[in-house]
């Protein structure tokens, strides 16, 4: 575990220094060196229209996790238990999740107008399709001899799924969570780029307008810290999860 | 379950009915949504008589198509290169797992001032959206060959090449096929996303436009058009891979 850490410190280094470097081969015209973004961040968080919008993209990006994250375990546990429903649905979920969404930026904004239920529709329907899928795999891919177990054992229903069907499952589970997280992010933000006007994202999308450079390399930076650091602390809730279980 | 494929058909016919019934009634009102058959409609006339049509169909289609190619194989190196280094893969991890949760497009006006409002930018743009889905795929593709194949290999005396060519590319492609697919999406996001933004053709800047003209049924007909081709390309995919996948594991 302590060189993992010292090997990330290495790897912020090596990134920033790279950094560093493409800087001084594409100029101030295409990006900004480290130092520089990250104090240009630093400015952006002082002006209280920054929180502003961050707190819109919080709510939105709330509301769109819970959606996406209890619609698809919710939907996913239901056809992952049942081998009819699988077998019928499960390749229209993941035609559905490879496709584009982004296309359809334009519908959100027609049906739901310029507001938060675009933004967490955008992101609610980027994230709900990975979660169900993932919850369908973990289903399906329990050991059938559990719940062979679980009937000899005479189990009820409700304690078939509590005590056999979650445990053995939730590894899975856990990992579509993270995907979920990630996608609902992306949806999140690029709901509030192309169908809002508030949010870090719509911040993001007048900086390109106008092509102010600090600014988007600032809140890029920002998307990808905030991403990795939460990735970073679900893979390890995951770890733990899959040692337990093992 | 007898016709799976069948079911599936009903129930996606029954979906477009269902739509196209409340487009009808007034339910759904027609400046929101054009009923799906006048959807059909739109993209057959546009395809006709439209002189923008194949130019922009092409243009973002031959975008798409490089972008996969440059994800998919510049991808796959790195993906070998990175599993020849445990120690960089570990940390790594984290950010391949967090690339996807932010919007690399962003960096398409940086891409247009080093490469101008052009192809160059909307390629580049792709390929760097979908060249980590290779990378990672590549990754577990390695990691999914099964040992005893290597032992196999050393037994009948290949050599490193013929063991690479014959033994490990064949065995990792199934999981290959997985990043292939992926990175087809994910380079059509980013073509997409960058011709929202701004390009000078494509089906996506069409999209901006006929959204911004109120042309709605015009929309709904290039909506149709990337949802079809995006289905199609990706259960072509996913029916190859499903049979990649039945050859090698059906022992």
């Amino acid at each position: 575990m302590k060189q993992r850490w010292t090997d990330y410190a290495i790897l912020i280094i090596a990134a920033f220094a790279l950094w560093q470097a493409a800087w001084y081969l594409a100029g101030s015209e295409a990006l900004t060196p480290p130092i520089e973004t990250v104090r240009r961040l630093g400015v952006l968080m002082e002006g209280a229209r920054f929180w502003e919008h961050a707190r819109a993209s919080g709510v939105a990006f709330a509301f769109a996790s819970i959606l996406a994250l209890v619609g698809g375990l919710v939907l996913g546990i239901a056809i992952g238990a049942n081998p009819v429903a699988h077998e019928i649905l499960t390749p229209i979920l993941s035609t559905l999740y490879s496709i584009p969404k982004i296309m359809l930026y334009p519908v959100i904004l027609l049906v739901f107008g310029l507001g938060l239920s675009a933004r967490v529709a955008f992101g609610a329907m980027h994230g709900f399709f990975p979660v169900a899928l993932f919850a369908i795999g973990a289903i399906r891919n329990i050991a059938p001899v559990l719940l062979r177990t679980g009937r000899v054992m005479r189990l009820s229903r409700l304690d078939t799924v509590r005590s056999i069907l979650l445990p053995a499952a939730l590894p899975e589970i856990v990992t579509g969570l993270r995907v979920g997280f990630s996608a609902t992010f992306l949806g999140t933000l690029m709901g509030e780029m192309f169908a809002s006007s508030e949010g870090l994202g719509f911040m993001l999308i007048r900086a390109m307008d106008i092509h102010n450079v600090p600014d988007i390399m600032a809140l890029t930076l920002l998307a990808f810290v905030i991403a990795t650091t939460a990735n970073i602390f679900i893979l390890a809730v995951e770890e733990r999860i899959h040692s337990h279980g093992a | 379950m007898k016709h799976p494929a069948l079911w599936r058909l009903a129930i996606v016919a029954g979906a477009v009915l269902l739509i196209e019934f409340l487009c009808r009634i007034g339910i759904i009102d027609r400046v929101t949504m054009v009923p799906p058959s006048e959807m059909v409609v739109a993209l057959v006339r546009m395809s006709v008589g439209a002189p923008w049509f194949w130019p922009d169909a092409w243009s973002t289609f031959r975008n798409i198509g490089v972008a996969t190619f440059l994800s998919i194989v510049p991808g796959f190196l790195i993906g070998l290169i990175i599993h020849a280094l445990p120690r960089l893969r570990a940390v790594l991890n984290p950010v391949f797992l967090s690339y996807y949760s932010v919007p690399t497009f962003v960096f398409y006006p940086l891409l247009i001032v080093i490469f101008g409002i052009n192809s160059a930018s909307l390629i580049v743009m792709g390929a760097m959206f979908g060249i980590v889905a290779m990378v990672s795929a590549t990754l577990v593709a390695i990691d999914r060959i099964p040992r005893v194949y290597g032992k196999v290999a050393r037994v009948i005396r290949l050599s490193p090449w013929q063991t690479a060519l014959r033994i490990q590319l064949p065995a990792a492609t199934p999981h290959l096929m997985t990043g292939i697919r992926l990175a087809v999406t994910y380079s059509v996001i980013g073509v997409i996303a960058g011709e929202f933004i701004i390009a000078t053709a494509g089906l996506g800047r069409r999209l901006t436009l006929a959204y911004n003209d109120f042309d709605t049924a015009t929309m709904y007909g290039l909506i149709l058009l990337i949802f079809i081709g995006a289905a199609i390309v990706n259960i072509v995919l996913q029916r190859l891979e499903g049979r990649i996948h039945k050859r090698w594991y059906r022992a």
